[in-house]
């Protein structure tokens, strides 16, 4: 049924809808009204977990490791200096191979302090071991947590996963959404079935310490499932299009690229601006499309070389800037090493940092620079002010 | 696709106002968006946000520039904030003030003054003129119905204060829808 709510409200449904047995969280902006409203449900009795109240982002990720070693379908969420928090944590989840399903509502990283949103918080965490989903709208933000508990539990995956979506601009925005009925939501994710419980009758231990005959074989394993992870979420997709008809089909999704020329590649929100953009930009004579990333890890590599075999030109918006890197933003590589050897040119576009606004007017002013071959830059700077 | 922008000063619920109004158009038939400007909400400081309505699916998400609408919730922002910025020029103003002054509007645009707080005042007992100011904009504005704005009204706020600011909103209709 279509409801009019706010972001984090519609990401609250659809955990509510997951039936997870143990949430552990600590409040933080703008991540705040998405565990507000779980504890509410959870008060009321409308949700039927477990809701462990923390101290810390460290304790609450910690708390979902461990519930979720005894069997339990498990949620957090969190951002920014939050989830920095849970660095350490995150990396164990991972290697003990726990499907966790933590939501992101990106915020930018500290210092200086900005509540504001970009993806430095999820991005820099690309190499934990968590598979990273990217959310367009209020919509996505609702149905990527039901395909992220399919692919995490899984048991050719058997790995954890970000859900991320830009924070306020999807977390405090309202829009309509189409609530998925709870037998629906009942057929899709059937109860989790663990590959490993701790059990006091059947003692096991997670996470012992791995000499080096044994380390590398344990992160080569994890490199594996995450490549099912990329099939589990393609079939995945498919079946939930079937049954709900919304297409999730794939790890990416093409706007408008058949003839393009400049091809857009970006993550979250900002996707919804660059459709309409691309529109205007098609109206008068440019032929740009896009490429949206709904996943970044596992990262679509053959989906990208294939999406944009024809175009001329790529410019990767990216809300994250890796320091030192020669093209600075963390996206831009991977895209430029997908079309190795195409002559295609590959650009990257650091845009949208801490909050800075981004128009339709500053997407039609990257597609020329991209054409005219300039890139691998911030776009929007005040120059008056560096 | 019609936008409304919600000038105000933190703590007069301009964020809830364009909630409000949002899934009154929502209910009304068409897509709509509501969001804040993002800013640090500080009791008195200038405040905006923001409402899209279309008949399409919304994928728009920068902040609104060229409004059809804006509110101002408080008269005494024009002289510190460029209320009028980008307002377009078939668009409507609607001021909330104690008593109607000249504005620098653009040409074309529908001006419409109101003592929005006087009326919260008499019906609600506080000086919040949010929900009264959003009567104005449903007589002014045609994009919501009178009857979805009272359902929203009645589904945020419990029962007798619901009835109030009921009462409040359709003082404003009558009076916009009046010619004010």
């Amino acid at each position: 049924m279509r409801q009019i709510m706010e972001g984090s409200h519609a990401v609250a449904e659809a955990v509510r809808l997951c039936r997870p047995g143990v949430i552990s969280a600590y409040p933080i902006t703008p991540q705040t009204h998405i565990v507000e409203r779980l504890a509410e449900m959870v008060a009321n009795g409308e949700c039927d977990a477990d809701y462990i109240t923390v101290e810390s982002e460290f304790s609450a990720l910690s708390s979902c490791l461990g519930a979720s070693a005894a069997g339990s379908r498990t949620y957090s969420a969190t951002t920014s200096q939050g989830l920095a928090f849970m660095f350490e944590v995150c990396f164990n989840v991972a290697g003990m191979r726990q499907p966790v399903i933590m939501s992101i509502a990106n915020r930018a990283m500290g210092a200086p302090l900005s509540i504001w949103n970009d993806q430095q918080d999820s991005i820099s965490l690309r190499d934990a071991g968590w598979f990273q989903l990217y959310a367009e709208d209020a919509q996505e933000s609702m149905d990527l947590h039901f395909l992220a508990y399919r692919i995490a539990e899984d048991h050719r995956v058997l790995l954890p996963g970000f859900v991320c979506f830009d924070g306020f601009i999807l977390s405090h925005t309202y829009e309509p959404v189409d609530v998925p009925p709870q037998d629906g939501i009942d057929a899709f994710l059937p109860p989790f079935k663990p590959f490993n419980v701790l059990d006091a009758k059947n003692p096991i231990s997670m996470g012992m310490y791995a000499t080096p005959d044994y380390y590398m074989e344990f992160r080569y394993q994890m490199d594996q499932a995450m490549d099912q992870a990329a099939k589990v979420m393609a079939e995945a997709g498919r079946e939930f299009s079937e049954r709900f008809g919304r297409d999730y089909g794939g790890l990416v999704e093409e706007y408008r690229l058949d003839d393009a020329d400049v091809a857009f590649v970006a993550m979250g929100s900002v996707c919804g601006t660059v459709k309409d953009a691309i529109d205007e930009m098609r109206a008068a004579g440019v032929k740009a499309g896009l490429l949206k990333l709904r996943s970044f890890r596992p990262f679509p590599k053959a989906d990208i070389r294939r999406a944009l075999a024809g175009v001329a030109a790529v410019a990767v918006l990216e809300k994250n800037i890796s320091i030192g890197s020669a093209m600075k933003g963390a996206a831009g590589p991977e895209v430029k090493d997908a079309l190795y050897g195409t002559g295609i040119n590959v650009y990257s576009y650091i845009i949208g940092l801490g909050g800075r606004d981004v128009r339709k007017k500053d997407i039609a002013a990257i597609a020329k620079a991209a054409a005219a071959q300039q890139g691998d830059m911030f776009y929007g700077l005040r120059t008056e002010l560096v | 696709m019609r936008e409304l922008r919600i000038h105000g000063r933190g703590g007069q619920g301009s964020v809830t106002a364009a909630e409000l109004i949002a899934v009154a158009a929502f209910e009304s038939g068409v897509y709509s968006q509501a969001f804040p400007a993002f800013g640090v909400e500080r009791r008195g400081a200038p405040v905006q946000a923001f409402v899209r309505f279309s008949d399409e699916k919304i994928r728009l998400r920068s902040q609104v520039y060229e409004p059809d609408y804006i509110i101002v919730q408080d008269s005494t922002l024009i002289k510190d904030v460029p209320v009028f910025s980008g307002l377009k020029p078939d668009g409507i103003a609607i001021i909330n003030t104690e008593k109607a002054g000249k504005y620098n509007v653009p040409a074309g645009v529908r001006l419409i003054t109101l003592d929005a707080t006087k009326i919260a005042l008499e019906e609600l007992g506080l000086p919040i003129a949010n929900t009264t100011l959003m009567g104005a904009f449903t007589a002014a504005s045609g994009e919501i119905a009178l009857s979805a704005l009272e359902s929203a009204l009645r589904e945020r706020f419990p029962g007798p204060l619901a009835e109030k600011n009921i009462t409040a909103a359709r003082r404003a209709y009558d009076l916009v829808g009046e010619g004010a």
